[in-house]
């Protein structure tokens, strides 16, 4: 892998490079992180000892309801936050017409669990700001230690904790049951509404035509006389009465005796299998994030979270009927099946943007998805790439404008460094696709220090 | 929520009865519950306080990764509060034996609640009856002032967690002594000392002559003590009104400080937003004691419920029942702190240490080991010692006093570090240390801690409210510096300065690339960091932050 990237290194120093270019490349060059599944850290950590599986718990998490009456903690249901939201908002409009600054953040993740496992559940929430100890600080760069008890020499290892550990995910403490979790869809559905309504993201103008339906899909409905899978009793019965009645077997409607039925092999009706048609989902939306090195911390969480309300406003403009595609890069793209592996897939490695953007051109074009589809691409980046020219990028941009209805770029930038000129913004201007195609590409900057309500209004301008 | 039926009240009162001849002492009113679920859905947010203001926060599924417990000192999910009476909460289908159980633990807590001089400023009142008032009063002057009232709740709840509360116990205990006024006070202690700064014999003579006019005449020879004093030092009188003056604008925290001093406070037309201050500083001042003794709270009612239920004699049979329950609450985890089986264990060991008289100078400067461990002087004094400290120490002083070597060998406690296996890819956790400062060092840095942040009055100036945060080592969380500041310019109704320590961000060492065929450097201990601290102010102005380093 690293002598990989040492060519391509190579290959652009040939090309000639500032030496703050290489300076930053070599960084991301001889970082050896790897693309791991984040730590589940304090009081959600289970730590496997010779004595069996402890959660981690500090002081402060003990309560007497859990650990003498077994009573789990309360959640309060997410039907209820729901409901109260429209009033929520409400309030935090007059918040900002009052001068202060916005409270309620939606779309905030609470439970990332494995898609299928733990569920992703959207919902309102808040956070009460106080001058406190910051928690995570510590002087040196090993944790502050826990407690322990039992036996084991100075050095000796009792327990040990998975660093991947996706099942394990969740929130709260122990004995918390399963119960109020909703399914990713569902909630994100909801919160795509809220968006529309509440920050007034636009409806979508023109949202296609239903498409060829070339899908099928086989369900047991059509029916068959005589032989089949199963016996469909309800219609068969009606067929029997019917032949009876031709036959005259049925001579008083009030005084019927079944058991002098005649029944014809022909009166049998079964279900059989059929080719049914299936409604294509009318919107293929790619989600591309750069996880290389550079795109530590804050950049990711804002790329991150802009991607989910994106998805979750198509969902709702599209009524559900929405396909989405994780792509990551690094100097290489990669699918990925799921929203949790895309969402907590740790940086690491360098950056060619272009690589994601030929992944989505073939697939497109293997799947020929342009015929059928509206196709929405989505990047989120810091705007570092090693390719910086995007002497790769630009022809592969052009060619995704060519099927696609929007392609929406989000450059969220580091702290420090100069304003609107990153390297991909700086190409993306220069190739003055952003002016030719006003209403195909679409750039949004963002720094840092950004927050919801300016994501949102990024959403705006990337959708509208 | 409804009360308990009378069967398993008749069987709490025994209870009562049984933890009274114990020495156990509290009062003899207390309410039970039965809770649901749905129940505990509204009482959680608002600190199982049936009767807690309402406030919109309460509604929403609140952030609290960064710090739960130093933003939320109160127990969400106590099983007693400390209310006048003492209300209770108990699951609809527990069976007695584990009623029995559960009641002996909240009498614990009752007691603890009702003799632990930490929690002296709730002893005079009933909280659910006050917060009740309150929450009516808020509710009013919602149907006044609208929002206005939630932004003030917001506001204030940004900094109530600065509260003075040692300031308010140690005004409750500071006895003044009534023979002697205030004047001679400063007479004697201030004045002369440091003001006029005479030497010793005129100290004396003064004091002389001042015993000398008080046995002369006990009404009014203080007055003619002074009125020599007045002649020759004629600016001793105008001295001792200036101290005076001082004296009582002394802050004693934050709010009480913003409430004297906030010019946009002393609007007639803003007077109302006192009382919600005051609710809300009054409240937070409440919860403080629970959080600051958890370890010992649950230790005293842990050490109790299974003292008293091993003799209690109505429900033989179900030992082994209780024992798996009990074993549950109070057995020491291999990894992590357990408070309950902590505090329990301190408990005995304090008991069985003074019941050998082994809290003695006689003891504790003993040397050979043999004899340490033999020593028992039979005291029988050892539940007069507990009882006394579950009297007067709080979690701070109980850790920092009583958890000894011998407390975390008798226990085999330790600390447990945590360091990274990268073959295996897993967390390893080993025993760290097993040296009991090691162990009090980690219990004292596991414990709340608010930052201790203070009105600096000299450098308040007109109307620019100025702050220090007093530094101990670790740095405020950055990302709520601004809208707890923006809160606050808004109650001073100017601006506001904060002084405090942040790292100076250093761009990270280069870290070697693995090469293949050359193992990894094997570093055990990850180097110190060097760290660069600095002092910076941040300016709240109109609602714009700014931040420059000092």
């Amino acid at each position: 892998m690293h002598s990989k990237l040492k060519k391509t290194f190579n290959t652009l120093k040939d090309s000639g490079l500032t030496p703050e270019q290489e300076e930053k490349i070599l960084l991301e060059l001889n970082d050896d992180r790897t693309h791991d599944m984040p730590v589940i850290g304090g009081g959600m950590a289970v730590v496997t000892t010779d004595e069996g599986e402890i959660r981690l718990l500090n002081i402060y998490e003990y309560h007497d309801l859990m650990v003498l009456q077994a009573m789990a903690q309360p959640k309060g249901s997410y039907v209820s936050h729901i409901r109260s939201i429209d009033e929520l908002l409400e309030k935090d409009r007059q918040r900002e017409k009052d001068g202060f600054p916005r409270k309620i953040r939606v779309g905030k993740m609470i439970k990332p669990g494995k898609a299928g496992k733990g569920k992703v559940v959207v919902v309102p929430t808040t956070v009460e700001e106080k001058f406190i100890h910051d928690p995570n600080f510590a002087e040196q760069e090993e944790e502050q230690g826990q407690g322990g008890s039992g036996d084991g020499e100075e050095g000796e290892v009792i327990g040990e904790q998975p660093v991947r550990d996706p099942d394990q995910a969740g929130e709260g403490g122990p004995g918390q049951g399963e119960g109020g979790q909703h399914e990713m869809e569902s909630s994100a559905y909801d919160l795509g509404k809220i968006l529309t309504e509440q920050f007034e993201l636009p409806n979508l103008q023109d949202k296609g035509k239903k498409r060829s339906l070339t899908r099928y899909t086989y369900d047991m409905t059509d029916r068959n006389r005589g032989s089949g899978q199963v016996l469909d009793k309800k219609a068969t019965l009606r067929e029997i009465v019917e032949t009876n009645i031709h036959l005259g077997n049925i001579p008083d409607l009030d005084d019927i005796d079944p058991s002098g039925f005649i029944i014809s092999p022909r009166d049998r009706i079964y279900r059989i299998l059929s080719k049914e048609k299936d409604f294509e989902s009318q919107a293929v939306v790619f989600f591309l994030r750069d996880y290389s090195g550079s795109m530590a911390g804050k950049a990711t969480e804002l790329v991150v979270t802009q991607h989910v309300l994106i998805y979750s406003w198509l969902l709702y403009q599209y009524a559900n009927q929405v396909e989405s595609r994780f792509i990551l890069h690094d100097t290489e793209a990669k699918e990925v099946e799921d929203f949790y592996t895309y969402y907590n897939s740790r940086v690491a490695g360098g950056t060619q943007v272009y690589s994601a953007y030929e992944m989505v051109n073939r697939i497109v074009k293997t799947e020929n998805l342009a015929a059928d589809c509206n196709i929405y691409v989505f990047h989120g980046t810091d705007g570092d790439d090693w390719d910086t020219e995007g002497k790769k990028a630009i022809p592969a941009l052009k060619e995704m404008i060519g099927y696609a209805s929007r392609v929406g770029v989000t450059i969220a930038e580091h702290a420090g460094s100069s304003k609107n000129n990153t390297e991909v913004e700086r190409y993306l201007k220069k190739s003055g696709l952003l002016e030719e195609f006003p209403k195909l590409v679409r750039l949004d900057t963002i720094n840092e220090s950004t927050d919801e309500p300016r994501l949102i209004e990024g959403i705006k301008r990337l959708i509208s | 929520m409804e009360l308990i039926d009378q069967h398993t009240k008749t069987i709490m009162e025994g209870c009562k009865l049984r933890a009274r001849d114990a020495g156990l002492r509290f009062e003899d009113e207390s309410l039970e519950y039965i809770v649901t679920n749905r129940d505990l859905i509204e009482l959680s947010p608002k600190v199982m306080i049936p009767t807690l203001y309402d406030y919109w926060v309460h509604d929403v599924e609140v952030l609290k990764e960064k710090g739960k417990y130093e933003l939320y000192p109160g127990n969400p999910y106590e099983t007693v509060i400390n209310t006048r009476p003492a209300i209770s909460f108990y699951n609809d289908n527990n069976p007695d034996w584990l009623n029995v159980m559960i009641f002996y633990h909240v009498i614990g807590h009752i007691d603890f609640f009702q003799n632990n001089l930490y929690f002296r400023h709730t002893w005079d009142y009933d909280f659910n009856g006050e917060a009740l008032s309150d929450k009516r009063a808020l509710a009013k002057l919602r149907s006044e002032r609208g929002r206005w009232v939630d932004y003030v709740i917001e506001f204030t709840r940004g900094i109530d967690n600065l509260v003075g509360y040692h300031g308010l116990l140690s005004k409750i205990f500071s006895a003044p002594d009534s023979g002697i006024s205030e004047k001679v006070d400063f007479y004697f202690d201030i004045y002369l000392q440091d003001i006029a700064k005479v030497n010793i014999s005129k100290y004396i003579k003064e004091l002389e002559r001042y015993n000398a006019s008080i046995n002369e005449d006990s009404v009014m020879g203080e007055q003619g003590f002074f009125s020599l004093v007045d002649q020759r030092h004629p600016e001793f009188g105008s001295l001792f009104k200036k101290h005076q003056a001082a004296k009582k604008q002394k802050p004693r925290d934050l709010l009480e400080f913003i409430m004297e001093n906030s010019k946009m406070l002393g609007r007639e037309e803003n007077q109302w937003m006192l009382m919600v201050i005051q609710i809300i500083r009054k409240t937070a001042l409440f919860f403080q004691p629970q959080i600051r003794t958890k370890i010992m709270n649950e230790g005293w009612a842990s050490y109790w419920h299974e003292t008293l239920y091993m003799n209690d004699d109505r429900i033989k049979g179900h030992e082994v029942d209780f024992a798996r329950v009990n074993a549950g609450v109070t057995a020491m985890p291999r990894v992590g702190l357990n408070p309950y089986a902590l505090g329990m264990r301190l408990f005995y060991f304090l008991e069985e240490m003074a019941e050998k008289g082994k809290v003695s100078w006689e003891f504790q400067h003993m040397a050979d080991t043999g004899r340490r461990k033999d020593f028992d002087a039979k005291t029988g004094k050892g539940k007069d010692f507990i009882f006394n400290v579950r009297e007067n120490f709080s979690d701070f002083t109980f850790i920092q006093s009583f958890v000894d070597q011998d407390f975390v060998t008798t226990n085999k406690l330790f600390v447990a570090g945590k360091r990274l296996n990268q073959q295996k890819m897993v967390w390893e956790y080993y025993v760290k240390s097993r040296s009991a400062d090691d162990y009090r060092d980690m219990l004292m840095a596991s414990m709340y801690h608010p930052p201790n942040i203070e009105v600096d009055e000299e450098k308040t100036k007109e109307n620019a409210l100025y702050l220090i945060h007093r530094f101990e080592g670790k740095p405020l969380v950055a990302e709520y510096i601004p809208n707890t500041m923006l809160g606050i310019e808004y109650l001073w109704g100017g601006p506001v300065q904060l002084e405090t320590m942040e790292v100076v961000a250093t761009p990270q060492a280069p870290r070697m690339p693995t090469m293949p065929g050359i193992p990894m450097p094997q570093t055990d201990a990850p180097e110190p960091r060097e760290l660069k601290w600095q002092r910076v102010l941040y300016t709240m102005h109109d609602r714009k932050l700014s931040r420059n380093a000092l």
